[in-house]
Parts: C-alpha cells; structure tokens; sequence
C-alpha cells in the first residue's frame, strides 16, 4: 500500500470526527505551544544575560578587599581597607598575563547642582577602568591618568545621574557638588543598562582615584583602595592571571600556609556561570511542565485511539478479508496518530510563537523563536504520535481476521 | 483432473471456556475450476464456517486445505492476507463496504493492497463497476445505494482482481426475490466466464442457478449432487 493512500484513509478518519480529532490534538497543541513559546523567552532572556555580561567587560578578575566572604559577590564595599595603589601597580607590573589594572574607591554621596539633587554611588578609579570595562563616553571626553596625578576635581557621569540632574541638557562643561566640594562634568558615560545584578550600572559618577582619596573617602592610609578590576591579556590566560595576582597578593601581605587572605578574588566568569544556570533551571522547569502536558496530550491520543480501533473493528476486519496485511494496519493506524500529533504539533507551534510575540510587546520581554525549537517541537509531536500511537495501532494490526468481521 | 480447491478431513472445533462443540465434523471435497457450488442446510450445520475454512479466513483446527493445489495449512498471517487479495474473493451476506467510502474507493482496496498503480486502480475499479451495471453509481457512497446495488458493489469489489474462486456467503440472503435474480444472473454470466463460484443459500430457487448443490448438516455433508 503506497504511503498517499494511507494519508488519505488516515485524513478521511480524522474528518469523519472532526470534533473528536480537534479536542484529541488540543492537549499536544498546549504542550507544544508551550514548548515553543519557553524556549523563546529562555532564548531571550538567556540573550539579555549575555547582553549583561558583555556589558561588564571580557577577561574581567575582581580582587576585593577584606577577608573572603562566601557567597555573594560583595563589588568594592569590602570591610577592611585591605589593598591599595601600590598592589595595584604591583598587579600591573608583576603579573605578566594581566593587560590592566584599575583600583577603584566607593563611596555614596548627595550631588547638588543648582536645586537638584541626587544621591548615588562615587568611584574613585583610573583611565583604565574604562578601558577595561570598554565604557566610552557620550560627549565630552573620558578620564586621563594627568587627571588622577593632579587630583583635579572632574567627573564622569552616568546617564541616569545626567537625565535626574540635568534632564535632556548636556551636564558636559557644567559645576556639580559632590559632598559639597565643587567638581567639573568632564564627559557623559555611554548607557550600560543592567548588571547580571540588576543593577543600573548608569547610576553612577566616577573620579579620580586620588581626588577621591583626598575629599571622598576616609581611608586609613593616604592611598587604600577598594575593589581593583583586572583585565587578563585574553580569556584563556584569565584562570593563570587569578593565580599570579594571588601569589602576588600573599607574598605582598605575608599571608602564608594557615592564614586566612585579606583580600579575595572573583572570575566574571563565575557569575556568568550561575547566571547560566538559573536560566537553565528555568528552562528545565518549563521544559518539564511542557513534558507533561505532552504526556498527557499523548494518553489523551492513546485513548481516543483506542476507542477507534474499536469502533473500527468491522472495518479491520474488511480490510484484513480483502487483503490488508498486519502491516499495513499498523501502519494506517499509526499514520492516523501521528498525523493527529503533527497537526496538533504545527498548530501549537503557530500558537506558542503568537503567544510569545504577543508577550514579548506587551511586558516588553525579549523572545527569541528560533528554527532549532520550531524543529524541535516538530520533531517531538512526530515521536509522540509514534509513541502513544504504537500500542492502538499494534492492536488493530493483531486482531483475527473473522474476529474482526464478525464483531458486533 | 487439476483441483482448485481441495478439503480433506476438515474438522474446526470452537472453545469456549470449558466446552467445546464441533462446526465442522470433518469435511472433504474437492472443487475444479469453473465449477458453481451451492451450500445449502439448516441453520448452525456449519455452513459460514466452512466458507470461512475456504477464504483463509479461520483456520481448521485439523484437515488439510490445498488452494491451486498449495497447502495453505502452514502460511503465515500475511501470506493468507495475499492468498486472500490475490485468489479469493468475497461476496458477504452484509455487504460489509466502507461507509463514507465512494463505491468506486471501495472496490479499488482490493488492489490497494495488491500494490497496483493508482492509474491502473481507477479504471479497473470503473471495468468492475461497469460489469456488475453499476456505471455512474461510481461516487456514491453506500448509505446512498439500493441493497442490490450495494451487493453490486461488493461483488465488483471480489472480482476486481481477478481471483480464482468467488465465496458469497448468502449473497442474496438481504434482498428481495427480483433483486435476488439479478444478482444470480450476475453471477452466472461470471462463471461463464471461467471464475468458480461458491455460494451458501437458504433459497431453493437461488440454489437452481448452481451446477451442484451440497448440503451440510451437523458439521457434516450429507449431500453433493451435480
Ligand atoms: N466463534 C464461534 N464460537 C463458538 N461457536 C461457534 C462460533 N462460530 C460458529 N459457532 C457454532 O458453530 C455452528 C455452526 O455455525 P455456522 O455459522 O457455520 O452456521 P451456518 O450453517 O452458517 O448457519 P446459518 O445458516 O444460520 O448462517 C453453530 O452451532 C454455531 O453456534
Ligand atoms: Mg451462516
């Protein structure tokens, strides 16, 4: 029997209970619907979070002061004021798979500008940070190492510090007080969006590092630092640099066998890990909610094709009298089944990427509907049918022949 | 003399549960080609079951069945299935067409399933058709013909193939006596045509078109008269 015959009794069944068929197939149409549409807003969200992670900076170690908290990543607010310039120049110049360094300081304060106010987080830090971190600037220009040497009193500012201080002015050129000493807007930072933290990474002002050694912090020694950002030379050189800024670091603090470090370091790496891996947890839990519905979808056709088999048992027997073959009712059962999973799979498909294009502008949530998971979905709607259809079909195919035509 | 169909011995014994009761007591007789066969006897002697010995559709629980001198005793599921496609071909007393199948639809799954071409499906299937007088009936579905011409349809469907042997289990046993001769007028100008027909019938005046008629009684034959 060729394979169009069979599409055409498989259809012509389907048709004859058109009500039947449609509400069979509504289960495997949820389920892939559901596939279809977590799989693009885990796309879309996995793409923000690497939207994120690029927005720090590639190659990125953090060295932090004060003893190594678990946990948490805790950026510059450590304890003690454990590091200063001069490891930072150490870092540069003894490290050979560091490319930079930039020490930073923090500090929250109250900005003023005329009778606007704004209170926000302080860095103190170097040119290279920027570099780094490969922020540029909107207008105005970036920071200068002469800038730190003479400890001028400039600033750079984030977009979000401008838009609440100066709103669609340009701050460039204008006077700001910061802890009331009088600073200069030098340039306005690029937007950076989000942190994998979820913080507004332009909700920020930096200055010089030693401008804010001497005005801004109070700090033990003249020149203690806060968190230092190091940049490997390249990625794989990023677990070699961890090493040398250590040995580094506990030669530097006589921190031998035993002691507890008075600094710790942090791989961005490490938390694009666990970013990583919550949005998989995310995508296993959905992917699993969405198996399950297509388990249940797949009783559901086992069931209805069950009854069929029944109900059509005269008719196996016709078939089988006039010479049907076990395969061949195999077969036109089987194509019945999957040909119910395939329409249900292409209709929940349209479904699930309408629902995620609907869901994506309305709560502005970034979808991404891919080929790979309409394949996917497509794929699996095929091998349910296969599945759930194989027990009714495998039925049909073995009855007797005179049983068949004599049932009743 | 070359047989087209020999039964020797045939016993079929039915179980159910712990009691057991013989249909067919055993069963021999022989068939040459072109031969028209009546069945006749009581209700329960055993008649249907012996048809369904015949058109490989049960097996006999002992005997031996030579079809085209081929002992079909030790064929698998699927071989019986082409047996049945190929040689044999069957009028039901039901009819037993597809509903919501056009006619012509139905009398193509014989070939269908004898893999012909679907071109050649087509105008078989209407040459079939055109035998049995059922020209222009050919896109209505059953529930949309009369009790003969579906019968007609049925018929056409056994002999689309060209089998060897036709089996009509009361072919005529659903239809009114006129209908009753066109269907037997029907048959007779197949077997003029070499086919060999094996009928079951109650009717005495349907029997008359048969060349021997036999007689069952009791899983037994108690009659064959030529
Ligand atoms: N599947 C079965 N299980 C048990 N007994 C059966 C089965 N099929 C037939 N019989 C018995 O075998 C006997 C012969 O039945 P069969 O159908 O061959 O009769 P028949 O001669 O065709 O009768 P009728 O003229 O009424 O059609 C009957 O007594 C019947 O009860
Ligand atoms: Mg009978």
């Amino acid at each position: 029997m060729d394979f169009y015959q069979t599409l055409k009794i498989a259809l012509r069944a389907l048709r004859t209970n058109k009500m039947r068929s449609f509400l069979t197939m509504l289960g495997i149409i949820i389920g892939i619907a559901a596939v279809i549409a977590m799989m693009a807003v885990g796309a879309g969200a996995r793409h923000v979070i690497s939207q994120q992670i690029a927005s720090i900076g590639s190659n990125i170690i953090l060295v932090l002061p004060g003893s190594t908290t678990s946990g948490g990543l805790r950026t510059g607010s450590g304890g003690a004021q454990t590091l200063t310039s001069d490891d930072v120049r150490a870092i540069m110049g003894e490290c050979p798979s560091v490319e930079m360094a930039a020490p930073t300081t923090r500090s929250s304060a109250l900005l003023v500008s005329g009778n606007m106010n704004w209170s926000t987080v302080v860095m103190g830090t170097t040119p290279e940070l920027f570099a780094i971190r490969e922020w540029g600037v909107a207008a105005g220009r970036s920071m200068e190492q002469q800038d730190v040497d003479s400890a001028a009193k400039v600033c750079l500012m984030g977009q979000t510090v401008a838009e609440n201080l100066f709103g669609s002015e340009d701050p460039v050129g204008k006077i700001i007080r910061i802890k009331k000493v009088p600073f200069t807007v030098i340039g306005l930072l690029d937007r950076k969006g989000q942190s994998p933290q979820g913080q507004d990474q332009d909700d920020a002002v930096f200055v010089p590092l030693r401008t804010a050694q001497r005005n801004l912090v109070r700090t033990q020694t003249p020149n203690s630092v806060g968190a230092v950002m190091v940049k490997a030379r390249n990625e794989a050189l990023l677990g070699k640099a961890e090493e040398e800024i250590q040995s580094l670091l506990n030669q530097r603090h006589r921190i031998t066998n035993g002691k507890e470090a008075d600094y710790s370091t942090r791989n961005l790496s490490e938390i694009l890990a666990v970013a990583e891996q919550s949005s998989r947890a995310m995508s296993l839990l959905l992917g699993a909610v969405a198996s399950i519905s297509l388990v249940v979808g797949g009783i559901g056709i086992m069931n209805i094709m069950l009854v069929s088999v029944t109900e059509r048992t005269r008719e196996i027997g016709i078939r089988m009298a006039i010479g049907a073959r076990k395969g061949d009712i195999l077969l036109q059962f089987l194509t019945e089944a999957v040909l119910l999973t395939m329409i249900g799979g292409v209709t929940g498909i349209v479904l699930g990427a309408a629902g995620a294009t609907v869901v994506s502008s309305i709560l502005s949530w970034p979808t991404l509907i891919s080929v790979e998971s309409i394949s996917i979905a497509f794929f699996f709607s095929a091998l349910v049918g296969i599945f759930f259809g194989f027990y009714p079909a495998r039925k049909a195919a073995s009855l007797n022949p005179i049983d068949a035509l004599r049932y009743e | 003399m070359n047989r087209v169909i020999e039964l020797s011995d045939i016993r079929r014994v039915f179980t159910m549960g712990d009691q057991q009761f013989a249909a067919l007591k055993g069963v021999s007789f022989s068939v040459s080609p072109g031969e028209f066969v009546a069945i006749m006897g009581a209700s329960g002697s055993g008649k249907s079951t012996c048809m369904n010995v015949l058109g490989c559709l049960d097996r006999p629980t002992s005997g031996s069945y030579l079809l085209d001198g081929v002992d079909v005793g030790g064929m698998d599921g699927d071989q019986l299935a082409e047996i049945r496609n190929r040689k044999l071909g069957f009028v039901f007393q039901g009819f037993n067409l597809l509903a919501r199948t056009p006619a012509v639809e139905n009398v193509e799954l014989p070939l269908i399933y004898a893999g012909v071409h679907p071109r050649d499906r087509r105008s078989r299937a209407m040459v079939a058709l055109e035998m049995v007088g059922l020209s222009g009936k050919e896109n209505n579905h059953p529930s949309q013909l009369s009790g003969g011409q579906q019968q007609r349809v049925a018929i056409a469907r056994a002999l689309v193939n060209q089998p060897a042997v036709i089996l009509a289990d009361e072919p005529t046993g659903n239809l009114d006596s006129s209908t009753s001769e066109e269907i037997m007028n029907l048959f007779t100008s197949l077997n003029r045509q070499g086919i060999t027909i094996i009928m079951v019938t109650h009717e005495a005046d349907v029997a008359a078109y048969a060349g021997r008629r036999m007689t069952f009684k009791d899983g037994l034959i108690i009659d064959d008269t030529n």
